[in-house]
């Protein structure tokens, strides 16, 4: 039995709640598992700490909020302080390191990887594509959705002209992953 | 527009209209409930639609009244400050038995509340909210799937029976995006418009079949009706004295209680084995109570859910039953007791019930419920 | 000669006569002037819906041989709406009361102007609450004695041509009841043309506001119409206040043209087709 639970977080306008639908939407449409996908809604989506959900399953969902996340993606430090603790043993923590200074003391047990997400969407000319990039090497380092299933997600998400640079985003954060597998 | 999606409750409830036969849509803005109206202003345009930005929730309310006898199957989707003023022509719309589709997406109340987070305490509103003695259809989705599924199960019974029909779906699964099938127009049963059986001089607007439901032609087929929101004869007109009140408003009545087993739509998960314990719940708070009976089960407890689809009328039959089987039943609802009220007045002593509920904000986390239940097995009826 | 029928009375729901409205009120009038006005239009009369709110003015449709419509308080117009959306072929009208159209129902009112819905509406006003039993309205005028101002008025009420002039209508006139054929032409006029068209009827309110003002009969107050009205039309319906003892300014303040909701939304359906 499979059974995934993620969380994206950050701060409001990074695309937080889109990398987490597109992980969602590549699960469920194109891996065709059973997934739920839930957001913060409100105020707190427009600044502060936010954040979005993702379980993925082989069985039907029935509780559809993530309790004892698997993989927690995080992009601001708010976020980190919010969501970066007491994580279970086993869990992998992604984290943009431009951005989100970890505790060594949180990471006992955990499979922390980190990426300059933003910096390499910076060096793309498009900083909006940093949650994109934080996908591919999610996608990289976690597995638990595929790297087609992904991309098309994206490609069926993205308007079209804005693709491409996805894609090579998208593919920038699979290559940081493949580099940061092997490093450890 | 067919296939499968990932999209959020709201967007499959607005395309559950759409796929039902809305050409209509007339709302207010209103959190969690807005993104039904900004999906049905993209779609309607494009399919020979009208969507109308009301001045606000009584009129968006009235509008689609005047839709529905227009000709064209529609519907509104608010939350529960716009559900309030909604009641006064939600009222107008059951005595002059008019189809037409209402969606109150729940959210955290009374009044302003939290617009942004789950509550499901408006379901006695959806139950008695307008004034008068009547009965109404109110079905409640689990599910984005739900949410499109319900809503053209929610056409074809306002259709079928000409009612306003609830559908009592909330926050936490408008905004929760899930996998939707979406059928193609030809896999989609409607329930067409029940036309006069006869021609207009032969015809009265408020005649009746055997199940006690009338036909109706729409304004400009030539019948000249009259619809009136006061008390009336068969003929539509105006008679306000207690003999004529007596036999419409109980015709309106069991137009859907003697229908009820006919309407009655409700789903039993582990219920084969007529468990000790029973769950009852609706909506999203049926998703929690089943991880509760899964994690139960597996620990060897006899339980079983039965998960309400319509709530409105409500199933006294299998409640009953249920009631006579079982040594103890569970509501669980994210309000402080209102669909628990009835499953107590339908079980009648038979065992012991408990309600489980929640004052909004979140829906139950399987372990608050589990921790409910084991206190109320360890300590009976408080 | 034994008249054994009336002309009117394949339009009417005989049936249901005798109405409910009281001797000398204007209410029939406004409602005989409607339907000779649809008479002489040439619209398919299966195709002409009455639509009204609620209160004495309200139960005009109930009478008429039409499609027709008796809402709830004050929601006569967001229902036409819905009816003439679903079906522009319909030739809609409302007729109701002053407090029905501009208290309750006054929100509505404004922005069915403002949308310029292709309506017509008739409003019968009698500066009161006719139904229950003569209070205090929108439109009564200061000082005047009413069931809920039995020392006067003194809250400043609404000048209805204003308001819907204000408010957008494309056609905006004021007649009283003893301008008959004037009033059977005005609503010729609105009922054939495209848009949001407004007519106020000043009517006498025997039984309530007549009496509670001293107004004397029927006859008397046809009387103080023909004394105190005058015609003016294109005059600036922000200049045509009714006071207790000012003339009653009358005419056709408002005809002009402009897109309705209808014509603007098939246009845009129109762009987004052509754009797909
Ligand atoms: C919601 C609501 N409030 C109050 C009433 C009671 N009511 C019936 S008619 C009426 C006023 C009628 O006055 P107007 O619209 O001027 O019409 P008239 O009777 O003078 O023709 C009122 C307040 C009602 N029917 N519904």
């Amino acid at each position: 039995m499979m059974h995934y639970q993620i969380r994206v977080s950050g701060f409001g306008g990074q695309g937080i709640i889109l990398a987490g639908y597109i992980i969602g939407k590549g699960a469920s449409i194109y891996d065709r598992s059973n997934v739920s996908f839930t957001q913060s809604y409100g105020p707190e989506a427009r600044g502060g700490a936010c954040s979005s959900q993702v379980i993925i399953s082989s069985e039907e969902i029935d509780y559809p909020h993530v309790t004892d996340p698997d993989a927690v993606i995080i992009m601001s430090q708010a976020a980190y302080a919010r969501y970066g603790k007491n994580l279970k043993p086993g869990t992998f923590l992604l984290t943009d390191s431009d951005l989100v200074k970890v505790d060594p003391e949180d990471l006992v047990n955990i499979k922390h990887f980190s990426i300059q997400a933003t910096k390499f969407s910076e060096d793309l000319g498009k900083k909006i594509v940093a949650n994109i990039v934080m996908l591919g090497f999610f996608t990289g380092i976690t597995e638990m959705v595929s790297r087609e299933g992904m991309l098309k997600a994206i490609e069926s998400t993205v308007p079209s002209k804005m693709f491409d640079i996805n894609k090579t985003a998208f593919e920038k954060g699979l290559q940081e992953a493949e580099k940061a597998k092997v490093a450890v | 527009m067919h296939g499968e999606f990932f999209m959020n409750g709201d967007i499959a409830c607005a395309e559950g209209g759409i796929s039902g036969g809305c050409r209509l849509f007339a709302g207010y803005p209103i959190t969690p409930a807005t993104e039904i109206a900004e999906r049905m202003s993209q779609r309607l345009p494009k399919i020979g639609g009208v969507f109308i930005q009301m001045e606000d929730e009584i009129a968006s309310m009235n509008c689609i009244l005047g839709a529905s006898w227009g000709g064209v199957k529609s519907m509104t989707a608010t939350s529960g400050p716009g559900f309030s003023l909604m009641m006064e022509n939600l009222g107008l719309g059951v005595i002059t038995e008019t189809p037409c589709v209402l969606v109150d997406v729940q959210r955290g109340s009374p009044s302003t509340g939290l617009p942004t987070l789950v509550g499901q305490a408006d379901m006695m509103q959806a139950r008695w909210g307008s004034h008068g003695d009547y009965e109404i259809i109110a079905i409640s989705p689990w599910s984005p799937q739900e949410a499109y599924d319900f809503t053209i199960k929610a056409f074809n019974l306002s259709e079928k029976y000409r009612t306003p029909v609830l559908v009592m779906t909330d926050e936490a699964v408008g905004h929760m995006t899930e996998k939707v099938t979406i059928l193609p127009e030809d896999k989609i049963v409607l329930e067409p418009r029940r036309k006069p059986p006869l021609p207009p001089d032969k015809f009265k607007l408020y005649s009746y079949d055997e199940k006690n439901i009338p036909w109706a032609p729409n304004a400009g087929d030539g019948y000249r009706i009259h619809v009136t929101g006061l008390t009336h004869d068969e003929r539509g007109y105006p008679v306000v004295n207690a003999e004529t009140q007596n036999k419409l408003v109980r015709r309106l009545v069991n137009k859907i209680r003697l229908n009820e087993k006919e309407i009655a739509d409700y789903k039993g998960f582990y219920m084969d084995d007529d468990p000790e314990i029973v769950i009852v719940s609706y909506g999203i708070t049926a998703r929690p109570s089943l991880s509760v009976v899964r994690r139960l089960r597996k620990k060897g407890m006899k339980i079983g859910l039965l998960k309400l689809n319509v709530v409105w009328p409500f199933p006294e039959d299998v409640i009953r039953k249920i009631a006579s089987i079982a040594t103890s039943m569970f509501t669980v609802e994210n309000n402080l007791g209102q669909v628990s009220i009835e499953v107590e007045r339908v079980n009648f002593g038979r065992c012991p019930c408990f309600q489980i509920g929640h004052a909004g904000g979140e829906i139950h986390s399987p372990e608050e419920i589990i921790k409910e239940i084991e206190v109320s097995l360890k300590n009976g009826h408080r | 000669m034994v008249i054994d029928k009336h002309p009117m009375d394949d339009w009417l729901r005989k049936d249901r006569i005798p109405h409910i409205w009281c001797p000398s009120c204007g209410i029939g009038i406004v409602a005989t002037c409607y339907i000779d006005a649809l008479r002489a239009s040439g619209i398919d009369r299966d195709k002409a819906t009455v639509i009204s709110g609620i209160g004495c003015t309200g139960r005009i449709p109930g009478y008429m041989n039409l499609d027709s419509f008796h809402t709830t308080h004050g929601r006569a117009l967001p229902f036409a709406t819905g009816i003439k959306l679903a079906n522009p072929e319909l030739n809609v009208t409302i007729l109701s009361g002053d407090g029905d159209l501009f208290a309750i129902g006054g929100n509505h009112f404004i922005h069915a102007a403002r949308r310029n819905i292709d309506l017509t509406v008739i409003c019968v006003n009698n500066f009161t609450y006719g139904m229950t039993g003569g209070q205090v309205a929108p439109t009564t005028p200061m000082k005047a004695i009413s069931a809920t101002s039995p020392y006067g008025n003194f809250e400043h009420p609404f000048n209805l041509v204003h308001v819907a002039s204000a408010a957008g209508a494309i056609y905006v006139a004021r007649w009283t009841t003893l301008h008959v054929r004037r009033l059977r032409n005005a609503i010729l006029e609105a009922m054939t043309k495209r848009g949001f068209s407004f007519i106020e009827v000043i009517s006498p309110c025997p039984t309530s506001y007549a009496r509670s003002n001293k107004l004397g009969t029927g006859l008397d107050i046809m009387r103080f119409y023909q004394q105190r009205s005058v015609i003016r039309h294109g005059f600036d319906p922000a200049k045509t206040d009714i006071t207790m003892s000012s003339e009653i300014i009358v005419g056709k303040f408002v005809d002009s043209e402009k897109p309705t909701f209808t014509d603007n939304y098939e246009e845009y359906c129109k762009k987004l087709k052509e754009n797909k």
